[in-house]
């Protein structure tokens, strides 16, 4: 089966990009230097197109229940125009996806969109449509990742490129988490201020067939997936199928670090497990930690103690390039989770010396 | 299009030899440092060790990449490129040049007919 194109492959391609795959889409790994893009968005403002994100709405009349069985969080605090970071947990309580639940305005009924990650569309519609069916709900779902573009426009100067490109909307009235529908040059585009970099940010989707029209409206550095990945990681931010996965790092989202997402006075999928392992406590957990050697820390090498006994693994790791420093994340037991708790990194087969930072890492 | 200077021979995995006096200097090509990007860590052998052509004597590492290094020719390492340790960016800025890696004292200078050319080098990478 070939690799999903966004919208712009050509327009990326004719710009210099060099293209990944990821999460079974061709997307653009880099345009010049992730460096420099990295930067762009630290000081500046950069544009993503992340239009491999999965989408799926979901309407009818119990809408609202089926979304609040099958995520962690609680769906019915979202006024229209709210959203929320969230789980997707199995029985188990093991963390399938994460997502970004937005409420859309009312039609009639409530109406939810959920931001799934690259490649996990099929997966989550077949999830949505046969828990719907077991429950005999009446809720309509519907798999609209290839009628929506996605762009993350994100930096200190963000609001300045939404504002330029959609004067009337007043985007930056939007707390973060905010939502709302949005011409932007003419386009209706649902713009949130919401992103994975930890910068101040907007997320625009839109129609798939204007995406061009969007992108080239929105004034900023072009950004590839490369520095999308050191951004998060930097903050501290999960990356699915890579520092959770269901086959190949199953952890919870206590494990995870994202217990704040569970609200265990909700009925889910998964609940039962999660309240057990919140009663019981973890045994490990999601850490930072920076290496105090020359290397680079890399997803799947071994962390030990710094007598060389095995403690965990590295799931995310990279040279930061704000600080110019070696940083990872990863698990540890908890005995070991603390802040400046000295550990090592085995680059290669060689001890690195590091120290756990909680995230993240920059200010 | 890349830049490779007809001084000098190379290997197929994007190593480049010059000869400076009685040393044979070492690097990485134009086309090399621009597939890895942005270059944030090098590791590289200490004076005086012994390399044999074709063994692995260091890592190039960029933010999305890690390339082993490939000794071209045996010899004993005379010289380090230290600046690299802390300027490792000078790979991707100026290959042939300030970015050099290492100096060996040839072992067996029959070995230089086995490298490419530059014309066979640029062959390789179109």
């Amino acid at each position: 089966m070939g690799l999903r194109k966004p919208p712009l492959y050509d327009v990326h391609a004719d710009a210099g990009a060099t293209f990944t795959e990821f999460g079974g889409w061709d997307m653009p790994v880099e345009y010049d230097s992730i460096k420099a893009e990295h930067a762009a968005v630290r000081e500046s403002v950069g544009i993503f197109d992340v239009s491999h994100m999965s989408e799926l709405e979901v309407s009818g009349p119990d809408a609202t229940a089926l979304m609040q069985r099958l995520t962690t969080n609680d769906v019915t605090a979202l006024e229209p125009g709210d959203s929320q970071y969230s789980a997707i947990v199995n029985d188990e309580g093991v963390i399938i996806d994460d997502t970004v639940v937005y409420r859309l305005p009312d039609r009639d009924e409530r109406v939810y969109l959920f931001i799934p990650n690259a490649g996990h569309d099929e997966e989550m519609y077949d999830r949505w449509t046969s828990f719907r069916d077991d429950w005999d709900l009446d809720a309509t779902v519907e798999d609209v990742t290839e009628d929506w573009a996605m762009f993350a426009v994100q930096g200190p100067d963000a609001l300045d490129s939404v504002t330029d490109a959609a004067p009337d909307a007043a985007l930056g009235d939007l707390s973060k988490f905010q939502a709302t529908f949005a011409d932007v040059v003419g386009v209706e585009c649902w713009v949130a201020r919401t992103g994975y970099t930890g910068e101040d940010g907007f997320e625009v989707l839109c129609p798939w067939d204007d995406a061009e029209t969007v992108w080239s409206a929105l004034d900023a550095t072009p950004c590839g997936l490369g520095s999308r990945d050191t951004l998060r990681l930097e903050m501290g931010y999960l990356l699915s199928g890579q520092d959770f996965d269901p086959e190949t790092e199953p952890r919870t989202p206590y494990e995870a670090g994202i217990g704040f997402v569970v609200k265990l006075d909700t009925e889910f999928v998964g609940r039962d497990a999660l309240e057990r392992q919140h009663e019981a406590g973890v045994d490990e957990t999601f850490v930072g930690f920076a290496l105090l050697d020359r290397g680079v820390p890399r997803h799947g090498y071994d962390i030990a103690t710094p007598d060389g006994e095995v403690i965990g693994v590295v799931t995310s790791g990279t040279m930061s390039p704000t600080l110019s420093e070696p940083i990872g994340l990863g698990y540890v037991p908890v005995e070991y989770a603390d802040d400046e708790t000295e550990i090592s990194i085995l680059v290669r087969g060689r001890e690195k010396r590091a120290v756990i930072v909680t995230p993240p890492f920059i200010n | 299009m890349f830049e490779i200077p007809d001084d000098r021979k190379y290997l197929e995995s994007h190593e480049w030899t010059t000869t400076e006096g009685d040393a044979v200097r070492i690097g990485i090509s134009d086309f090399a440092q621009d597939e890895l990007g942005d270059v944030v860590f090098v590791e590289l052998p200490a004076e005086g060790d012994e390399l044999a052509a074709g063994e692995e004597f260091g890592v190039v590492e960029s933010i999305k990449a890690v390339s082993d290094l490939y000794a071209p020719i045996s010899g004993t390492v005379t010289a380090v490129n230290e600046e690299l340790f802390d300027a490792p960016e000078l790979l991707n800025d100026d290959p042939y040049g300030d970015g050099w890696m290492l100096e060996l004292e040839p072992a067996d200078e029959s070995e230089f007919d086995d490298l490419l050319s530059p014309e066979e080098y640029r062959e390789q990478t179109e």
